[in-house]
């Protein structure tokens, strides 16, 4: 019994620490490709940004799914389907894996913005998720 | 002697499912009758049946409901898994590894190669020389879910569109889609 109680926090506490070793070793892989410091308050002004979607002839920014305040769910703005929170703070299960993360990112700003982002964007970003 | 006589009886069954399910398509509506009997009769053969493979699971289902493969003839996942960088307008790109483990699975469990009474329904109303990208728009979809007014669909917040499988069919996950257990959100119990 005390095994499994031990054996459920560490799963916790690893997936918790998990996020933050992802993150750390994504802004030293954008720092090598020539990206600066990361800021978290551009980051932000990153998030909310808008851009004219064409194919769906609407201004988008990364809040139309993800919703604006990153401790809430999001609903994907064409399908309505729920997106978890992407605060790793309340949801553990997000930014914990760099796969996952480039592939989003390849596919979300070459959607919301029309072009990919640079390395020094996606730094920033994550470092504002990260902080919420 | 004894392995013939198997052997009749297995083509035997495999004419029979094949000629009922015919007629779940062409009397659909009025063949209500040859419908309940072949749910009782075949009922291991009667659902599209659960999602099987892990990486269309969890890929396909990141921005809408994993639509069951059953649902489409080979060919279109085919031509849906080649254009993913313009997918409905969306970009739903993928890694080629990824991608190729996702059109294995489709093809071995698309319509063509499902013995279901909903592929095989599917299947018939697909001209040969089409292929669809959206089962909402084969005829056989139109054609089950046409008695539902729009109100219900895309004037409904809950639903939104056709698409949205799971908001009415809520064993849709399991892969049941059974118009028995169909609830419209703000609706009461669909009935026909
Ligand atoms: C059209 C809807 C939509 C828009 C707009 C959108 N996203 Fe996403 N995003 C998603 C979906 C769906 C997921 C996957 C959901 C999940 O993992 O629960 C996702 C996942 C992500 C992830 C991966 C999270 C993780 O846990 O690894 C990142 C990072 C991300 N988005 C960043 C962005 C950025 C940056 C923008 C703006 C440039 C943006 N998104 C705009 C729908 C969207
Ligand atoms: C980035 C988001 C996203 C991802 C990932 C995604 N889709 Fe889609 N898909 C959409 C959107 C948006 C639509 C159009 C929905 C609508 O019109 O309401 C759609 C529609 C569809 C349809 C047609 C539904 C209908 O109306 O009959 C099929 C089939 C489909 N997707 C298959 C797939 C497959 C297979 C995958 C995995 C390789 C996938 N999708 C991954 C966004 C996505
Ligand atoms: C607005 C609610 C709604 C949505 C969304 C919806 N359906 Fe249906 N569906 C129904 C209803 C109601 C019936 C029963 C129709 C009747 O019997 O008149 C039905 C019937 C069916 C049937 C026939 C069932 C049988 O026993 O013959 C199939 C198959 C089906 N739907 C598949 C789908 C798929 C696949 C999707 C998503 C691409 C979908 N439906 C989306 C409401 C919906």
């Amino acid at each position: 019994m005390k095994y499994i109680y031990a054996l459920t926090l560490l799963l916790i506490s690893s997936a918790a620490v998990a996020s933050e070793a992802v993150v750390q070793e994504r802004l030293g892989q954008y720092r090598t490709q020539g990206a600066g410091d990361f800021d978290a308050a551009r980051g932000q002004t990153l998030w909310q940004q808008e851009h004219m979607q064409v194919k769906l002839g609407k201004q988008v920014n990364c809040a139309s799914c993800h919703s604006a305040n990153l401790q809430q769910a999001g609903k994907h703005m064409r399908t309505g389907k729920r997106i978890e929170p992407m605060a790793p703070s309340v949801n553990p299960d997000r930014l914990n894996d760099a796969e996952k993360i480039e592939k989003w990112f390849t596919r979300n700003c070459k959607w919301t913005w029309g072009r990919e982002c640079t390395a020094q964007e996606k730094g920033d970003i994550l470092t504002f998720l990260q902080s919420k | 002697m004894k392995q013939k006589k198997y052997w009749g009886i297995l083509l035997l069954s495999g004419c029979l499912t094949l000629s009922m399910a015919t007629l779940a398509w062409t009397e659909d509506g009025e063949g209500e009758g040859h419908e309940r009997h072949e749910r009782g009769f075949l009922h291991q053969a009667a659902d599209i049946g659960p999602i099987t493979n892990k990486a269309y699971k969890t890929e396909c289902s990141a921005c809408h409901f994993a639509y069951p493969a059953g649902f489409l003839p080979e060919r279109s996942w085919v031509k849906i898994m080649n254009n993913l960088d313009d997918h409905f307008g969306e970009n739903a790109e993928l890694n080629d590894k990824t991608r190729l483990v996702i059109t294995d699975y489709l093809r071995t469990h698309a319509a063509d190669r499902l013995p279901n009474r909903f592929s095989r329904s599917m299947l018939r109303s697909v001209d040969a020389g089409a292929t669809p990208l959206r089962i909402s728009e084969t005829s056989y979809f139109r054609h089950k879910h046409r008695e539902i007014p729009a109100r219900m669909v895309t004037g409904n917040p809950k639903v939104g569109s056709f698409s949205n499988c799971l908001s009415c069919h809520s064993g849709a996950d399991n892969g049941s889609f059974d118009e028995h257990s169909v609830t419209i959100p703000g609706f009461r119990q669909w009935e026909d």
